[in-house]
């Protein structure tokens, strides 16, 4: 604690970040345990506060469509964290390679991220469109027999939403990377290289490895975006065809405001938390830990 | 051809390859966006229009149909406009003042209260939209732009004071220190000495919060009502209303009218841009 404390006035700094934090705090953790009151609740239609123990859950448990939800959850987790891992980190491998331009190129990669997943899925959902979008235009190359219709299969449009959410993902990925790759100093490349190492072996063997730590902090962003994903689902699929798509966010937008079961839909929230809390917390701790 | 043309032919092969990639979906936006229906039908998803011409985009911004509603995305925008400036400039004030506070004017506890505070930058959001949609209504906001910049202010603060802090904790406090006993006050040495070094957080913090809330859809599917919804509900209702013929033109000049905003403060300022997303990432 080497930050002085005034002796003049010694209530003002906390008076001044009084009002956001309570209310902050009460947002978080007060909504967070009103919304787990809700999940034990008989609520339907409207919020009831008649206590059924964990009725809800049990309900979601039977629910054909919330396992739906879970196994797309484990499907689009693991392609859309591996598929934007992979394509990013390979990305910030080649911009690292001095290449010119290179300004340019990252623009490129990463603009994706500007952008809204809603813009993204109305692109998207043009492009797989099985009829008019890519389809046509294989088969206009002469394959007349190709069909790409996985948007509007229900075993396959899962693969599309993981396709765009790549798209837009691995640009970020890319940046972190490549600005970790940039900290490295360049001795030990140089040492390396003297050793009579290829590139890409220095890359495999001595570079990524050394990139741990933000391998850890970018993976758990990428997790947990992907278990917060929502708005591209509603754009490309719309959860369908049938909740052939869903995912546990749409089911509890579905669940709990427009099918107006609040608290099975509280209750789908409060897994979404217990998951995401799981993969968080041991990392916000530990980082908070390392600092001290 | 030596080894090293060759692996410098490869490495631009695969460059080029990716930037079509990424481009693509851009590139088809916007052909389309300029083509009229007859010039959908001959030129395909990637051919270039005929003779381009910007019906569409005058379709999507002024008179196109989501539901029943037929005048196209510019209720949509100015409602977007009306909400992100006062939530972005809101939240970034706040999140200077914590982290001027969790940085130079520690109190017991401060570091805890930061550390609660942020797990709000990794929360579900899920877990308080049924409480908020109560406490937005005995408010008496439900439903109002007010409401939806109420929920953005709140749930940019954690990240906004993360942003705050992770810098301030950067200036030297000998600096606030000197002040101090020159006699400066609290508010004297934040508006004198910590603020004119803040510049290039607050830029990064003004983008970062203007890209998510302009972006987001969650809380404005859930919160709005008829006439606060944003472009992002706008936009999706607009692509999901079903019609005799899908217009995809006209949902592609509506993507871009969407995009437009944030693509174009990423293209001005994408250092600044680059740096909010590793910031928000890797706090070290």
């Amino acid at each position: 604690m080497s930050a002085p404390s005034s002796p003049a006035a010694p209530w003002l700094p906390r008076l001044v970040v009084a009002p956001s934090f309570i209310a902050s705090l009460l947002f978080i953790y007060g909504l967070m345990a009103w919304n787990g009151y809700l999940s034990v609740s008989a609520s339907r239609l409207l919020p009831s506060y008649e206590f059924v123990g964990f009725e809800q859950y049990v309900q979601l448990a039977d629910s054909d469509r919330f396992r739906v939800a879970l196994t797309n959850m484990g499907l689009f987790g693991a392609l859309f964290i591996g598929g934007a891992m992979a394509l990013g980190v390979l990305l910030a491998v080649l911009l690292d390679q001095k290449v010119r331009a290179e300004g340019a190129l990252r623009t490129i990669y990463l603009y994706p991220m500007a952008i809204s997943f809603i813009v993204t899925g109305t692109a998207w959902k043009w492009m797989l469109n099985p009829s008019l979008g890519l389809e046509q235009v294989v088969r206009g190359w002469g394959f007349e027999g190709f069909s790409f219709d996985w948007l509007v299969n229900p075993d396959k449009a899962i693969y599309c939403v993981a396709i765009a959410g790549v798209w837009q993902s691995a640009g970020f990925v890319m940046a972190l990377f490549l600005a970790a790759l940039r900290g490295i100093d360049d001795s030990i490349i140089k040492a390396a290289q003297v050793d009579g190492a290829s590139l890409p072996r220095i890359y495999w063997r001595i570079l990524l490895p050394s990139l741990r730590p933000v391998f850890f902090s970018t993976l758990m962003v990428v997790s947990h975006l992907a278990i917060k994903s929502f708005d591209l689902v509603m754009a490309l699929t719309a959860g369908g065809p049938g909740y052939a798509t869903d995912l546990p966010a749409t089911f509890m937008y579905t669940t709990a405001f427009t099918r107006g079961q609040i608290g099975l839909g509280a209750a789908s929230a409060t897994v979404m938390l217990a998951t995401i809390a799981a993969i968080v917390v041991p990392y916000l701790h530990s980082e908070l830990r390392s600092r001290r | 051809m030596n080894r090293l043309t060759l692996h410098r032919l490869i490495l631009w092969t695969a460059l080029l390859l990716f930037s079509a990639y990424f481009l693509l979906p851009l590139y088809v936006m916007v052909a389309t966006s300029l083509k009229d229906a007859e010039q959908m039908r001959t030129t395909g998803l990637l051919g270039l229009p005929d003779s381009p011409t910007l019906a569409a985009w005058a379709k999507a911004w002024s008179s196109a149909c989501t539901g029943v509603d037929c005048s196209g995305l510019q209720p949509f925008f100015w409602n977007s406009v009306q909400m992100v400036v006062p939530a972005v400039l809101v939240s970034t004030a706040l999140g200077a003042l914590n982290g001027y506070v969790l940085t130079k004017w520690r109190f017991r506890g401060s570091e805890t209260l930061f550390a609660l505070l942020l797990f709000g930058v990794f929360m579900p959001m899920q877990v308080v939209l049924l409480p908020m949609s109560q406490v937005l209504g005995w408010l008496g906001i439900a439903s109002s732009i007010w409401g939806l910049i109420l929920m953005h202010v709140l749930a940019g603060i954690p990240s906004t004071t993360l942003f705050f802090r992770n810098y301030y904790l950067g200036l030297p406090d000998e600096l606030i220190k000197a002040a101090m006993l020159d006699g400066a006050s609290f508010w004297q040495i934040f508006r004198r000495i910590v603020l004119p070094l803040s510049t290039p957080i607050l830029v990064v913090t003004l983008i970062w919060q203007f890209t998510a809330i302009w972006n987001d859809f969650l809380y404005g599917v859930v919160f709005s009502g008829a006439d606060s919804k944003p472009i992002t509900v706008g936009l999706n209702n607009l692509a999901n209303t079903s019609s005799v013929v899908k217009e995809y033109n006209v949902d592609m000049a509506a993507a871009l009218i969407a995009a437009l905003p944030t693509l174009f403060v990423y293209i001005v300022a994408g250092k600044y841009f680059v740096r909010g997303l590793t910031a928000g990432a890797v706090k070290g």
